[in-house]
């Protein structure tokens, strides 16, 4: 039978590019039953017969996270063959509390002890041996970044996996913590065993007044009471609380192991190099503007200079295709509502999505490099003030930032926000950020009718997203978000150059949701649309695309954009089959202006809008319901169907009141 | 005294950490236990959060959660510039 593993560490200490040198591409990535955590897992390419379970990164078995609690639940009950724990050997005493929680667990366990290189490097040394023995569980060195140690962790944990080797101690405390764990321990021995949980880590759970553990255990009110008995007279003796007194236990046995083990004379290189780039990086005057500038760069090199270049090449390609089996059609003589359907529909409608395909990869690139790096934690640092005016903390400053680029990925990253509160207020605001999606939009409308101030028009849309997610940020604190933000502590990792491995395989990954998302969502809706604008309710194929169906549909909603400056029904049309994906809206109007794709379609565009009605619609398109992939992802991370309908409404209502005072304004000056 | 009076530059030894709930048992996981010497390395650009440099790490934290961390201050001053007050 195959072995499972669980991959567990702290965060920032090389679990994902340890996953990838574990599993290559060979990954599913799914969610964990019921909550909205991320599950990855892989098969090992070293050994075949073994799966490896990727679990969040935390730092302790505390019972407050959702990324906490499902790796508790995961290890409590799927009883993996056994541990592969991960610690930052650079950051070692703060990693082996963790460390020492899942020892507690009883579960067959190996110590993978990363970035042993740097540690090397700079004149440290950690004795191997020595560390191994007082855990009592196989360590072995590693170098996850650069491949190295790989094999021998795998022999490692097959064998431990293998024979079923559980740790040889669970015991970490002396004198009072001693006494009373043992205690306790003797106390709730039958009912852990009853349900199946390590005797030793329900003992401190308990201990820690941890409440999941003290409902699962279901004790007796007569034993409750032993319990507490039990924890006071701790704390009478010690002095201080039962949470310190075992984190105190914990920290106060690892700081005497790294004594004996640890040869630490000065930090690491990697240390020392950061201390000077956060000198400049979070500079008191510097690291805002730095940080813009860095945006900005990405934002152009993304946008301008590589994005731009790849996606003409690949409309190129696309064009080609499509004349190739254009003129093969013709030859064949097939019938003109298919001839129609594979070229009008198909062709123009999916081609011009995929063109853009180039410049989302590249931007989630750079995005996953500043990740990566370490430096989106002192984005976060840097503007934790700023986003608590709003009600939030800095790390929603990440997911916002991601919205840039897709809301999918950003909404499903507010997951490693902690309150719920946050979470909530996060995925509200963050389709304001304006996503890659709506790009190829901004840039045919720009360049039919801003030609000479491009840049300067798609800021300002840029600008005014943020604007408008600020002002419900803080409309959300004063109604439907009252109450205390959640508490900001968070580690500022070591700056390290990322993996190219991992950032190859993130960007893998996005190129791979997008093409299945082209050729599902955005292929089934580009029939549909062809449907409606070829035929008419009597489904006979029409002349001309005035006389269809969606022109009927378009024209009906007509009249609630007329207040905004763009009643033509070509303009609903195209918002609406927006829904699907923000692409759509530029192969809509492609379509419906009967042109093959957006470079022709710019000169057509005046017939409909004039510059400022232009404009009123990109605002529109800027703020309005993001697409169903990204209200999926909504429904998802908020748990309820209505909450998410709630949301749609909120914006497109938003939106309608934007674009109206935009137009209205601006007639004042035209 | 507690941690958000603290200099930059400054540190300590946590005699003790008050608050409640999540939040303080965060801070105890982190390894803010009390006997830890801790030191304020950075003050963000806009006054706040704080960044603390204990344990060979580095991890920030905001002023009014610091409030919450009451510290024997060192007596010796060490010779960096008094910023972010």
């Amino acid at each position: 039978m195959s072995m499972v593993f669980a991959l567990i560490g702290n965060q920032n200490c090389g679990k994902t590019t340890l996953f990838n040198q574990l599993t290559g591409s060979n990954q599913h990535v799914g969610n964990f039953p019921g909550v909205t955590v991320e599950k990855k897992e892989g098969v090992i390419k070293q050994a075949k017969s073994a799966t490896v379970v990727d679990l969040p990164g935390i730092y302790s078995l505390s019972p407050y996270t959702s990324e906490e609690i499902v790796t508790r639940d995961f290890l409590l009950n799927t009883h993996p063959d056994a541990i592969l724990n991960i610690v930052d050997a650079t950051n070692i005493e703060r990693n082996l509390y963790l460390t020492l929680q899942l020892i507690e667990l009883n579960i067959p366990m190996v110590l993978a002890l990363n970035m042993m290189d740097e540690v090397v490097q700079s004149g440290n040394s950690i004795d191997i041996e020595k560390l191994s023995e007082g855990l009592g569980i196989p360590v072995v060195p590693i170098s996850a970044s650069k491949g190295e140690g790989i094999g021998e962790l795998v022999d490692m944990i097959m064998k431990v996996g293998e024979q079923k080797t559980t740790p040889k101690r669970v015991d970490f405390c002396s004198d009072e913590v001693h006494r009373a764990i043992h205690a306790v321990a003797h106390l709730v021995e039958d009912h852990a065993q009853a349900i199946g949980m390590p005797v030793r880590f329900a003992a401190t759970k308990l201990m820690e007044g941890d409440e999941p553990t003290i409902q699962a255990l279901k004790l007796n009110q007569n034993e409750i009471e032993t319990l507490g008995h039990i924890t006071t007279e701790m704390e009478t003796a010690l002095g201080t609380d039962r949470e310190a007194a075992l984190a105190d236990m914990r920290y106060t046995f690892i700081e005497k192991l790294c004594a004996t083990c640890v040869h630490k004379h000065a930090e690491t290189r990697e240390q020392q190099r950061s201390v000077k780039m956060d000198a400049i990086l979070t500079h008191k005057y510097l690291a805002i503007p730095i940080f813009l500038v860095i945006m900005a760069v990405v934002f152009w090199l993304t946008f301008g200079l590589i994005g731009a270049a790849l996606s003409d090449w690949l409309s190129m390609g696309i064009d080609w295709v499509t004349a190739a089996t254009d003129a093969f059609l013709t030859n064949v003589g097939v019938s003109a509502p298919i001839h129609s359907l594979i070229i009008d529909g198909v062709f123009a409608g999916v081609g011009s999505v995929l063109s853009f395909l180039p410049t989302i990869v590249v931007l989630f690139f750079f995005l996953s490099l500043l990740e990566d790096s370490g430096y989106m934690a002192r984005v976060a640092f840097v503007m934790d003030k700023l986003l608590r005016k709003i009600g939030l903390s800095g790390r929603s400053f990440v997911p916002m930032l991601i919205g840039f680029g897709c809301s999918v990925p950003a909404i499903m990253s507010t997951r490693t926000l902690a309150s719920e509160r946050d979470r909530k207020m996060t995925i509200l605001l963050t389709p304001f950020m304006s996503c890659s999606a709506k790009l190829p939009i901004y840039a045919v409308f720009t360049a039919a009718f801003f030609q000479e101030n491009q840049a300067l028009v798609m800021i300002s849309l840029y600008v005014l997203g943020m604007v408008v997610a600020i002002l419900c940020g803080l409309l959300f604190k004063h109604t439907l978000f009252r109450g205390n933000p959640v508490p900001f502590v968070m580690e500022l990792p070591a700056y390290r150059l990322p993996s190219g491995k991992t950032i190859v395989l993130h960007m893998w990954e996005k190129a791979k949701d997008f093409i299945r998302k082209a050729f599902t969502v955005i292929f089934v809706a580009t029939i549909v649309i062809w449907v409606l604008q070829s035929f008419d309710f009597t489904f006979n194929m029409v002349e001309n695309s005035a006389d269809s169906m969606l022109a009927a549909i378009g024209s009906w909603i007509a009249p609630i954009f007329a207040p905004l400056g763009f009643g033509d029904w070509r303009a609903s049309t195209a918002l609406l089959t927006g829904l699907s994906a923000k692409e759509a809206v530029v192969s809509t109007f492609a379509i419906l202006m009967g042109v093959s794709g957006p470079s022709e379609l710019a000169p057509l565009l005046s017939n409909l809008f004039t510059p400022l009605t232009a404009f009123s619609f990109l605002c529109f398109t800027l703020l309005y319901m993001p697409c169903v992939a990204a209200f999926a992802a909504i429904k998802r991370e908020m748990g309820s169907l209505w909450q998410a309908l709630g949301a749609m409404a909120f914006q497109t209502g938003v939106a309608w009141v934007v674009a109206f005072g935009v137009y209205h304004i601006g007639m004042l000056f035209v | 005294m507690t941690l958000d009076k603290v200099k930059t530059g400054h540190g300590g030894v946590i005699v003790q950490i008050g608050g409640q709930g999540m939040l303080r048992r965060r801070l105890l996981d982190m390894g803010l236990t009390p006997k830890t010497r801790v030191m304020v390395r950075k003050v963000a650009p806009m006054g706040d959060p704080i960044e603390l440099y204990l344990r060979g790490y580095e991890l920030t934290i905001r002023a009014e959660e610091a409030a919450n961390i009451e510290i024997l201050p060192d007596e010796e001053n060490k010779n960096e510039q008094h910023v972010g007050e």
